[in-house]
């Protein structure tokens, strides 16, 4: 029984962690290319591990909240671009909005040889953000009981199933239309920003971690208050060209 | 000479896009949320709220123009 509760604490802790990273790189890879998201992640994963070899226990002195701080604002910037080009394209009379699905649809297929930087990018800073959080708590919940390799079984776990879980939905996720998948994704991007961002400006956030589903809810509702302000606006225009 | 070009031109798209109101508002709200941190005010609500305001204005801008 001894050795389950590293495994178990370690298996929900890297849970809530792993899901905020797989989060993203679905986003990511269904808006932008699985190619170069992979890439990036890979790339991620393997400075992680580099770090985590290297530096062992002294994991635990990296300056985690300036890595928060930078991951997070470049997030949130990003996240806020994509948001608002989703909702531009979305409040759009459909003639328009059909015609300019038309000809993205004409560039879609991911080229073989060139890298999406931005895809790659987002999915970097993400795995190695949340990667490091989950080797902290690998390493703390390890350490305090003596039993790494039983943390290290929870964690990896936890990965595993969060990331069978992403890949049995990545087919479901490339039927929505790219609109609203790019809105979904800018509100993730967003929210996740913002969290860490003030994480690593040192705010403590009333509620811990839930505090990023209240920030999910806000945002959500604000986003669809513009959306809805913009097709009236949209409506208004059309009404007034054609007088 | 080329990739360091193609380097910071990637990083200029990433970060400024084709707003840099969006990026130079966030980098001030949290300039802002680290001095009110450091003054001991609970600063946890001003981030999201730029957040929000910075997109309504972004978009509010983008309607304008088009």
């Amino acid at each position: 029984m001894s050795g389950m509760f590293p495994i178990l604490a370690t298996f929900l802790a890297a849970s809530i962690e792993g899901t905020e990273m797989v989060a993203i790189l679905v986003g990511v890879g269904a808006t932008r290319g699985w190619r170069s998201t992979l890439l990036g992640a890979a790339a991620g994963f393997a400075i992680l591990a580099g770090l985590t070899f290297a530096l062992g226990t002294a994991l635990l002195n990296l300056p985690i909240e300036w890595l928060r701080l930078a991951v997070g604002a470049l997030l949130l910037i990003l996240g806020l671009q994509w948001l608002k080009k989703a909702l531009l394209r979305i409040a759009r009379p459909s003639a328009r909005r059909q015609a300019a699905a038309r000809s993205q649809m004409a560039l879609q297929p991911e080229s073989l040889k060139k890298i999406d930087w931005y895809a790659f990018v987002v999915a970097f800073k993400g795995v190695l953000l949340e990667g490091l959080e989950i080797a902290f708590i690998v390493v703390t919940f390890g350490a305090e009981t003596n039993q790494v390799g039983s943390a290290v079984i929870g964690a990896v776990t936890a990965l595993v199933v969060i990331g069978g879980i992403a890949f049995l939905i990545r087919g479901w996720l490339s039927r929505i239309p790219r609109e609203w998948l790019r809105f979904a994704v800018g509100l993730l991007l967003a929210a996740f920003g913002t969290f860490w961002a003030a994480e690593g400006a040192l705010v403590r956030w009333p509620g811990g971690d839930l505090a990023l589903l209240g920030l999910l809810g806000v945002m959500t509702a604000t986003a669809f208050a513009y959306l809805a302000l913009l097709r009236h606006n949209a409506r208004l225009n059309h009404k007034r060209s054609l007088i | 000479m080329r990739y360091i070009k193609a380097f910071l031109t990637f990083w200029y798209d990433f970060i400024v896009g084709d707003d840099w109101t969006i990026a130079v508002s966030i980098a001030v709200a949290i300039a802002v949320t680290f001095w009110l941190d450091k003054s001991k005010i609970q600063a946890w609500w001003l981030l999201p709220a730029a957040a929000i305001l910075t997109l309504g204005v972004s978009l509010w801008r983008a309607a304008q123009a088009e």
